[in-house]
């Protein structure tokens, strides 16, 4: 019985009581399902779909059904074991993870152990990392496994102790009685274990009782990083597994035709191996330096590709041709803009590699990997042997940005592995990473919006895009729930546009639609997907929607944004960044808004476009504006570790600076020109605000929201929309210097650059 | 195959290998220490920063024929030694400012940072925005703010 009518015994049951078990093993293991949040209220259609359901809901409810179990274990040391069922690839889910279980454990943080789970079939759905979920969905089941590991240990320490439970406290992992006897969670990880599984029910601790959950804290693995410890794939010792490169195309996708020298190259010192495979040809050797060697002595002849001849000039021909009509002009005033957005690198500082041993009866691969399930899928298929014999390790990963829910290196190695009968450790050259690696697709997005006096009557935003792959398994969360979702027969990629697309101004009707066009592209979600673009456009018209009805640009998004959480994160960082402060000329400010996985976001940046900060002298680097102050302000609900969010938040800044500014790739005959990170140009050192403020905001939830992803959209939009305000011209192609080439291409073939043998030389 | 002896990290060390493979591949690929990354390997990335007698240099791009006897080559896992600590004062320093999120370009930036400390207090002067703007080591997850803050503190104590 619920409600307010004597049901509030019931109600608080209800509320705070979840079910979990306890698993039968020699030492404590308790488990609880990972799809524990409650489905979401799935109603009737409506215009504003993210208003009933997100890309979160829609996740965390395809879990439900098909959920396996997830353990804390406690071990005769007195640690807690957890292995993560996603991957850490920099955004700090192993830290909060482990807070997590401190707080319901009552132990302190530095005895609990992350590992990441290798591919897990049995979780179906629910082995993804993407969409900046992982807080969301496993927020509580961690919490709820861990309670009732602490249960457990109460009534093993009672009876050990020979008091009540109720007489008992847990503390630093250690439960003490009256009489101050006290006993380790590690000298009851035996006696606290179950000989049968069994159900069991649980409180949470209460969020007013929480003293490790919403307090800063530094990341588990901190030490491993600065000390050289941490071990990334490439890092790993698997006996046998030598180097091995691949030797690849001219063109995107292209094809081995023949290779002119392969015994020549055979002889090469060190090389163990050479073999054509599908995507070139691979080496294998005792160093990568050989591999290097071996790869640009190949001679290779090439057939075409699936991008052949194509540019970026081709591609926005067809971008401009499959874009959907906005539909006949209002007869009311309007506003309209057309933005470009080139194709963008998601390659991570770890290139795409892979550990793989392929035998005749098994193969097991190492590898960072956010969808290691369908990777563990297509790997069984791709070498002939039932899903059971393939075993898949997720290791750390030197980030991802999107790039590693794909596991192309992954697959490649394990067809090498299969083809020589041996052992290999597989690993890109940047040149390959950048050339032939996962993009982010070209758009284009066009907005019109019609105004009355001071109402805006409606908005209408057309986002044209080269097709996102989205075969990473996603796609098969939203196959599986298309049936429930209020959307109708559109596709898979509209669905995730629109269900991550909120419209959070208001804007009266309209509606915002997303068409693709032009297959060939290696693509794939790039941190925040289509929101840095589509929010970008939609902020730099705001600010010349302000201008037209007369109002200060912040003073418009204040007044149209729906909610005062929205208000208030614009607010803050209008607040913190002092906006409308006097500025010299030819420097601006710019603020922007963006929300999205149930969070809020507002940037405030400052930028100098003037020209001795453009033109400053940097070698082989793009200066260009400098963004010079940047204020941000986040509101997550619950922000389980607010330092982890702010270094989420100063890695979003960065890469919404870059998309603004400096990084994009150059598409020409069918090849992307960029094979190096001083071609490439992310944020460096010399692009980087010296001024930067990240302001957490108080939580305003019970409920963590997610924030891998979350700041780049604003902080994107900032940048441009401070520039259009420096400059007096609204930008309108990103990045803004993708018009002028600042480096010059390496060649294709070979389609690796040479390694340098000055480095001595630069000695500083 | 021609041998190799050099020093790396306090210990003599001979490798038989050509002489053109670059020390990066020795060290990672021969003689097990990873704690240098690859990134690029033209010299671009910075990642595999480490020292040669006291100074930063990038081992993607030197033959390791070109190594003498007597030259020591300090890795990220070296670093604390060469301060006789647990840890040297700049990875102090990146602990307290928690500086890393993926960790993967860290011990270059760690060792791009110590010599640029170290070339500054030679010349007399302390580290300044256009030193840090002068780094070129990728930091792909962006922490390159906390990189600015935690460098200024550790050079405090150094």
């Amino acid at each position: 019985m619920t409600g307010p009518n004597g049901g509030g015994l019931d109600e608080a049951i209800g509320r705070r009581r979840f079910l979990g078990y306890v698993v039968a093993a020699p030492t404590l293991v308790a488990a609880a399902e990972l799809g524990l949040t409650p489905a979401p209220d799935v109603r009737l259609p409506s215009p504003e779909l993210t208003e009933l359901l997100d890309l979160n809901d829609m996740m965390t409810a395809a879990a439900l059904p098909t959920s396996g179990l997830i353990t804390v274990e406690v071990n005769r040391d007195g640690t807690v074991s957890f292995a993560l069922p996603r991957a850490e690839v920099g955004q700090g889910i192993t830290t909060s993870t482990a807070m997590l279980i401190a707080e319901e454990m009552t132990v302190p943080l530095e005895r609990v152990r992350v590992t990441l789970a290798d591919a897990r079939p049995e979780l179906v759905f629910n082995q993804l990392t993407g969409g900046s979920n992982t807080t969301i969905a496993t927020y509580t089941p961690i919490r709820v496994a861990a309670a009732i590991a602490r249960l457990r240990l109460l009534a093993a320490a009672a009876t050990e102790l020979g008091s009540a439970v109720t007489d008992l406290t847990m503390r630093a992992g250690v439960i003490t009685d009256r009489s101050g006897g006290g006993i380790d969670i590690g000298a009851l990880a035996e006696k606290a274990a179950s000989m049968r599984t069994q159900q069991v029910s649980v409180e949470l601790m209460p969020r007013e009782n929480f003293t490790v959950i919403g307090r800063p804290h530094n990341r588990i693995d901190a030490l491993d990083a600065v000390t050289g410890r941490k071990k990334f794939a490439m890092d790993l010792d698997i006996p046998g597994a030598k180097p091995t490169m691949v030797c690849r195309p001219p063109t995107v996708n292209g094809k081995v035709g023949s290779v002119a020298n392969l015994a020549e190259v055979r002889a090469m010192p060190g090389v163990t191996d050479v073999v054509t495979i599908s995507t070139g040809v691979a080496v294998r050797a005792e160093t990568f330096g050989q591999c290097i060697d071996a790869v640009r002595a190949l001679r290779v002849s090439w057939k075409p590709g699936t991008a052949e001849g194509k540019s970026d000039e081709s591609v926005l021909r067809e971008l401009e041709a499959a874009e959907l009509p906005l539909g006949p002009r209002p007869p009311t005033p309007t506003v309209e803009g057309r933005f470009t957005f080139y194709f963008r690198s998601n390659s991570a500082l770890e290139p795409n590699c892979a550990i793989a041993d392929v035998r005749a009866d098994r193969a097991e691969i190492w590898s960072a990997l956010k969808s290691p399930i369908v990777a563990k899928q297509a790997i069984a298929a791709k070498v002939g042997l039932p899903l059971g014999k393939v075993t898949v390790h997720v290791t750390e990963g030197g980030g991802s940005f999107g790039r590693k829910l794909f596991f192309d290196a992954a697959l490649e190695a394990a067809e090498v592995s299969q083809r020589i009968g041996k052992p290999v450790k597989l690993m890109w050259h940047r040149a390959d990473d950048s050339r032939q690696g996962r993009t982010h697709p070209m758009s284009t997005s066009r907005v019109r919006v019609a105004y009355l006096g001071d109402t805006v009557l409606s908005y209408k935003q057309r986002h044209t895009s080269v097709s996102t792959d989205l075969g990473h398994g996603l796609g098969e969360i939203i196959t599986a729930m298309a049936a429930r979702l209020p959307v109708g027969d559109i596709g898979f990629s509209q669905t995730f546009f629109h269900l991550s697309q909120a419209m959070s101004y208001d804007f009266g009707g309209g509606s915002r639609l997303l068409n693709e066009t032009g297959k060939g592209f290696n693509t794939g979600s790039m941190r925040n997907v289509y929101s840095p673009d589509v929010t970008c456009a939609r902020e730099l018209i705001i600010d010349q929607l302000a201008t037209r009805m007369g109002k200060d640009p912040y003073r418009f998004r204040h007044d149209f944004l729906r909610d005062d959480r929205s208000r208030a994160v614009l607010a803050k960082v209008a607040e913190v960044g002092g906006w409308g402060r006097p500025m010299p000329a030819g420097t601006a400010q710019g603020i922007a808004f963006h929300a999205e996985y149930k969070a809020v976001s507002a940037a405030l940046v400052e930028i100098d476009c003037r020209s001795e900060t453009v033109n400053r002298p940097v070698r082989d680097g793009v200066t260009g504006p400098r963004v010079t102050r940047a204020v941000f302000a986040v509101d997550v609900g619950l922000a389980v570790n607010p330092r982890g969010l702010e270094a989420q938040m100063m890695g979003c800044i960065m890469d919404g600076i870059a998309l603004a500014l400096t990084s994009s790739l150059h598409l020409r005959d069918g090849y992307f020109l960029e094979a190096s990170w001083d071609n490439y140009f992310y944020t460096r050192q010399w692009n980087t605000p010296p001024e930067l403020q990240i302001i957490v905001m108080p939580s305003t939830s019970e409920k963590p929201g997610g924030a891998g992803e979350l700041g780049v959209a604003a902080s994107m939009a900032a940048v441009a929309c401070a520039y259009g305000r420096a400059t007096g011209t609204m930008p309108t192609s990103f990045p803004i210097n993708h018009g002028t080439l600042s480096f010059t291409p390496k060649p294709t073939i070979p389609p690796i650059p040479p390694s340098p043998t000055d480095g001595l030389k630069h000695a500083r | 195959m021609p041998e190799h002896t050099f020093r790396v990290n306090g210990e003599q060390v001979t490798v038989d290998v050509d002489g053109d493979v670059r020390l990066l591949w020795v060290l990672r690929d021969i003689l097990g220490v990873t704690g240098p990354k690859y990134g690029c390997g033209i010299n671009v990335c910075k990642a595999c920063t480490s020292h040669i007698n006291g100074k930063a240099v990038n081992p993607c791009a030197i033959p390791v024929a070109d190594l003498q006897p007597t030259d020591e080559v300090t890795t990220i896992e070296g670093l604390p030694a060469t301060v006789g600590k647990d840890l040297h004062p700049m990875q102090q320093a990146w602990l307290d400012h928690d500086v890393a999120q993926c960790g993967y370009c860290q011990p270059g930036q760690i060792m791009a940072a110590v010599a640029l400390v170290r070339r500054a207090a030679a010349e007399g002067r302390a580290i300044t925005d256009a030193d840090l703007d002068g780094l070129r080591n990728i930091c792909r997850c962006g922490t390159y703010f906390r990189i600015r803050e935690a460098i200024k503190a550790g050079a405090e104590n150094m």
